[in-house]
C-alpha cells in the first residue's frame, strides 16, 4: 500500500531564517526526489514560515522525510497530505500583445469563461491572471497559445488542510513550560 | 555545583559589559566550562586568537597541523568524556578542512560546536579572499549552523550552539562569525540557553510502549538486545546492565555501542555487522523478539534488509523520531532518552534466565573460534597477526585502556577483540568511516582523560592521512600510544579485491617510509617488530612510557579479516573464510 507513487503536498512551519531553504532542499535532494513545486511564505502565525512543497513520492517516503524535517532544528512542525485532504491551487499569469483583443474577438470570449481577471491593460500589451487547479490553468494556456503569448508564469501550488494545524498550541505549550 | 555558586556563576555571567566580540567569544567558551579547543588561525579568524593570547590561563588552545586534525581531536575529547568539543579555524580552507571532522560527528552523533572566522560581512559574496559558503557547505553535516554578521549576536547565538551540540542526540554545530563580528563591540551578558522553541531534544518516554515492550519481552522464547550508542550518549550503562541481568537476555552491540557493557561479561555476546560476531549475527535471524536500543540499523549492522529479522518482533528505543521504522519496521518503538525508557522497563520484566537460548550461542562461538578466533589469537604461522597484537595489549592494559581506532582491518581487528572495562572506552570513525581519524582523535581523547591509557591502533593507511599530527602530539606533549599496524596494504580494500574482484589489486600496495625515524623526527621514541617473540617487550616498554610512544607492527602482508557479511548479503550468509 505504502509502495505506490503519488502526488503529496509537504508542509513545513519553520522559523523565518536565512539558510533553512538549503537545509530542506538538500534533504529532497540527497534523497533524489524531484521537488514539483515549491512556495514559501508567512503563516498564520507572525514571525512563522510556512512552505509548501508537491512532490510524486510513495507514502513510505513521505512519512520518512517528515521525519528528517522535523528533525531541524528550525523546523516547528511537518505534515504531508494528499490532494484529497487539502484544500489548492496555482495561480498563473499571461502577458499578451493588446492588439490581439482587438483583432482576435475570440480572445473576450476565452476570458469570460475561463473566469480569468485583466490585471492590466496597456496600448502594448494586457496582463491576464488565473488562479485555480492546474488543468485549468493549462487549458487557458493552451486556448491563448494559439493567438501568442509573450509571457507566460505559473506559481506553485498553495494549499490549506482540512483538518486544524496546531501550531500555535505547540508554540504556546512552549512559551508556558 | 552547589546551588549557591551555580547561582553566583549566573549572576556573574549575567551582569552586562561592553567588549569586543572576539572577547564575548571566549568569554562564552568559558561560561560554556570550555577549558581546551582545537584549531588553526588564519586572517579571519585573528581576531579571536588576540583573545585566546590574553586569556591563555583560563583556556588551552591546542594548534593542530591541520584542520581536519582540530576536528578529529574535539571528536576524540568529546567522545571519551561525553562533554562538547570545540574547533576552531578561519574561514576558506580553514572551515573546508573541518568539514570531514563535522560530518563524521554528525553521522556518529559526536557533540561538536566548531567556530570559524568569515570575512567581513560587507564582503561576503564578492569571492574575496579566502571567503566560501561554509554555511551552505556545512548544512547537511551539521545538526544546526548559524552564522553572525553582528557582534550584539554573538552571546546568544553561542548559548543556543551549545545547547542544541549536547542536547538530545547529540551532533555537530558550526557557527561562522564574520571579522566585522569580531571586532564589533557589545554589551556583553551571558545566558545558557535552557530551550529552543521550534525543537523537542528529547521525547518524552511513552509509558503505554514500554509496557508492551515488557510484555512481548516477558513472553519472548529467544529474545536478544543488540544495542548501539545510544546507551553510552545517554549514560544508560549502569540500567542496561539490570535489564540483561534481570532477564538473562543475550546482549550484542554495534561497533558503536562497544564497551558500554564489559567485554567480559558473560550475557555480553559480542559484536553485530559485517566483521562481528558470528552467533548474533547468525543468531539475529532466528530470535523471536530483537530489542534494538540505541542503534540505527545501519546497513553495516543489519546486511540485506530483505532478509533482516523477518521471523522477529522488533522493539526499538530510540530518541531521534526520524530513525524509528526507517530501516527496519518496529512492532513497538519506545521513543525517549535510553536511561529514561530502560528505567521505566526495569521493573515491568521478569527474572528468565534463556539457558537454552544461550547454549545456541555458546555453540556458535565455539565454531567461530575454532575457525577465525584461534589463528587471529593464537597464530602458529610465522607472519604477526593484527588479533595477537590487540590480544597482548589487552594483557598489559588488563583491559583499562581507551582504544582509539582509525578505519579498516585493523579497526575491525580492534573492535572484535579489544577487551573494555569501562564505558567510553572505543573510539572509532563508525558511520562515516574516515581513514586519517585515528592519530588526532587520541590526542583530544588523551587530553580529556588524562588518567587514563589511550592507545591509538591504525594502518599503515589512515595513520599517513594525518601523520602531521605527530607534530601536535610533540609540541603538547600529549602521551598517547601509537600502534600502527602495518601490513604494506590498504587491507581491507585489498581484502575485497582478493574476494570479489580476482585478486586485482588496483592501488592498493603501499611503499612505506621508516616510520620509526618519522616519530623520532617528531622526537617520540619508538620501536619497530617484525617478530613474535619481540611484541610483548615492545608493548611492554609502550605501556611503561610516560610519554608519547610510537609502535609500529609488522603484520602478515594479505591476512583477511573474518567473519564476514558480504555486502548486500544476508545476515544469516555470514562467511567464516
Amino acid at each position: 500500500m505504502n509502495e505506490e507513487i503519488k502526488s503529496f503536498t509537504i508542509s513545513i512551519y519553520t522559523e523565518n531564517n536565512i539558510g533553512l531553504l538549503n537545509r530542506i532542499s538538500a534533504i529532497f535532494q540527497r534523497r533524489h526526489i524531484n521537488i514539483e513545486s515549491l512556495t514559501t511564505s508567512q503563516s498564520e502565525i507572525e514571525g512563522v514560515n510556512r512552505f509548501v512543497i508537491v512532490v510524486n513520492i510513495t507514502e513510505a517516503q513521505a512519512q520518512k522525510i517528515i521525519g528528517q524535517f522535523q528533525k531541524q532544528i528550525e523546523v516547528i512542525r511537518a505534515y504531508y497530505h494528499t490532494e484529497e485532504e487539502t484544500i489548492f491551487q496555482e495561480s498563473g499569469m499571461f502577458k499578451i500583445k493588446s492588439d490581439l483583443l482587438f483583432n482576435e474577438p475570440q480572445i473576450q470570449n476565452i476570458i469570460k469563461e475561463s473566469n480569468a481577471r485583466i490585471v492590466t491593460v496597456n496600448k502594448e500589451f494586457f496582463v491576464l491572471e488565473k488562479s485555480g487547479r492546474r488543468n485549468e490553468i493549462e487549458s487557458l494556456r493552451r486556448d491563448l497559445n494559439i493567438f501568442g503569448i509573450m509571457q507566460f508564469v505559473r506559481s506553485g501550488r498553495i494549499s490549506v488542510t482540512k483538518e486544524e494545524m496546531k501550531i500555535t498550541e505547540m508554540l504556546l505549550a512552549f512559551n508556558n513550560q | 555545583m552547589n546551588t549557591e555558586t551555580a547561582n553566583k556563576t549566573r549572576e556573574v555571567l549575567s551582569k552586562t559589559e561592553r567588549i569586543t566580540g572576539s572577547e564575548a567569544i571566549i568569554k562564552c567558551l568559558i561560561a560554556e566550562d570550555v577549558d581546551i579547543l582545537y584549531g588553526y588561525p588564519g586572517g579571519a579568524i585573528m581576531p579571536v586568537y588576540d583573545e585566546l593570547y590574553k586569556f591563555r590561563n583560563k583556556i588551552h588552545h591546542v594548534l593542530t597541523r591541520h584542520e581536519q586534525g582540530a576536528a578529529h581531536a574535539a571528536q576524540g575529547f568529546a567522545r571519551i568524556s561525553g562533554r562538547v568539543g570545540v574547533a576552531m579555524a578561519t574561514s576558506g580552507p580553514g572551515a573546508t578542512n573541518l568539514i570531514t571532522g563535522i560530518a563524521d560527528a554528525q553521522i556518529d552523533s559526536t557533540p561538536l560546536v566548531c567556530i570559524t572566522g568569515q570575512v567581513p560581512s560587507h564582503l561576503l559574496g564578492t569571492d574575496a579572499f579566502q571567503e566560501t559558503d561554509i554555511i551552505g557547505i556545512s548544512t547537511p553535516v551539521t545538526k544546526w549552523n548559524h552564522q553572525v554578521t553582528k557582534a550584539s549576536e554573538i552571546p546568544e547565538v553561542l548559548a543556543k550552539a551549545f545547547y542544541i551540540a549536547k542536547s538530545g542526540r547529540p551532533g555537530p554545530v558550526l557557527i561562522d562569525i564574520t571579522k566585522d563580528a569580531q571586532f564589533g563591540e557589545l554589551d556583553f551578558k551571558y545566558e545558557k540557553c535552557t530551550g529552543v522553541r521550534s525543537y523537542i531534544p528529547t521525547p518524552k518516554t511513552n509509558l503505554e510502549s514500554v509496557k508492551a515492550a515488557a510484555k512481548l519481552i516477558n513472553a519472548a522464547k529467544k529474545p536478544m538486545i543488540v544495542w548501539g550508542q545510544g546507551v553510552i550518549l545517554g549514560e544508560a550503562e549502569e540500567q542496561l546492565k539490570a535489564v540483561i541481568e534481570k532477564t538473562g537476555i543475550p546482549a550484542a552491540w554495534t561497533i558503536m555501542g562497544a564497551s558500554a557493557i564489559p567485554t567480559s561479561h558473560p550475557l555480553n555476546i559480542g559484536m553485530v555487522g559485517m566483521h562481528g560476531n558470528y552467533a548474533p549475527n547468525k543468531l539475529t535471524n532466528e530470535c523471536d523478539v530483537l530489542i534494538a536500543i540505541g542503534m540505527r540499523f545501519d546497513d553495516r549492522v543489519t546486511g540485506s534488509l530483505d532478509t533482516y529479522a523477518k521471523q522477529a518482533k522488533v522493539i526499538h528505543f530510540e530518541i531521534d523520531p526520524a530513525e524509528v521504522n526507517k530501516n527496519v519496521y518496529a512492532d513497538v518503538a519506545v521513543l525517549g532518552n535510553s536511561k529514561d525508557s530502560l528505567t521505566e522497563l526495569l521493573p515491568l520484566l521478569n527474572e528468565n534466565s534463556h539457558g537454552a537460548w544461550h547454549q545456541e550461542f555458546k555453540d556458535l562461538y565455539a565454531i567461530e573460534f575454532e575457525k577465525v578466533i584461534k589463528d587471529d589469537l593464537h597464530p602458529t604461522k610465522e607472519g604477526l597477526t593484527m588479533g595477537e597484537v590487540l590480544k597482548e595489549i589487552n594483557v598489559q592494559s588488563k583491559g583499562d585502556a581507551a582504544i582509539v581506532s582509525d578505519v579498516g582491518q585493523h579497526q575491525m581487528i580492534a573492535c572484535r577483540y579489544s577487551e573494555f572495562n569501562k564505558t567510553k572506552s572505543n573510539i572509532t570513525s563508525g558511520g562515516l568511516g574516515t581513514m586519517g581519524f585515528a592519530l588526532p582523535a587520541a590526542i583530544g581523547a588523551k587530553m580529556a582523560a588524562p588518567e587514563r591509557e589511550v592507545v591509538a591502533i591504525i594502518g599503515d593507511g589512515g595513520y599517513q592521512m594525518n601523520i602531521q599530527e605527530l607534530g601536535t602530539i610533540f609540541q603538547q606533549k600529549v602521551p598517547v600510544k601509537i600502534v600502527v599496524l602495518n601490513n604494506e596494504f590498504l587491507g581491507m580494500v585489498r581484502q575485497w579485491q582478493q574476494l570479489f574482484f580476482d585478486k586485482r589489486y588496483a592501488s592498493t600496495e603501499m611503499t612505506n617510509p621508516d616510520f620509526v625515524t618519522i616519530a623520532k623526527g617528531y622526537h617520540i621514541d619508538g620501536k619497530r617488530v617484525t617478530k613474535r617473540e619481540e611484541l610483548a617487550d615492545a608493548i611492554k616498554e609502550m605501556m611503561a612510557s610516560k610519554e608519547s610512544y610510537f609502535l609500529e607492527v609488522c603484520v602478515e602482508k594479505e591476512d583477511n579479516v573474518f567473519p564476514m557479511i558480504p555486502s548486500g548479503a544476508s545476515v544469516s550468509d555470514i562467511r567464516l573464510s
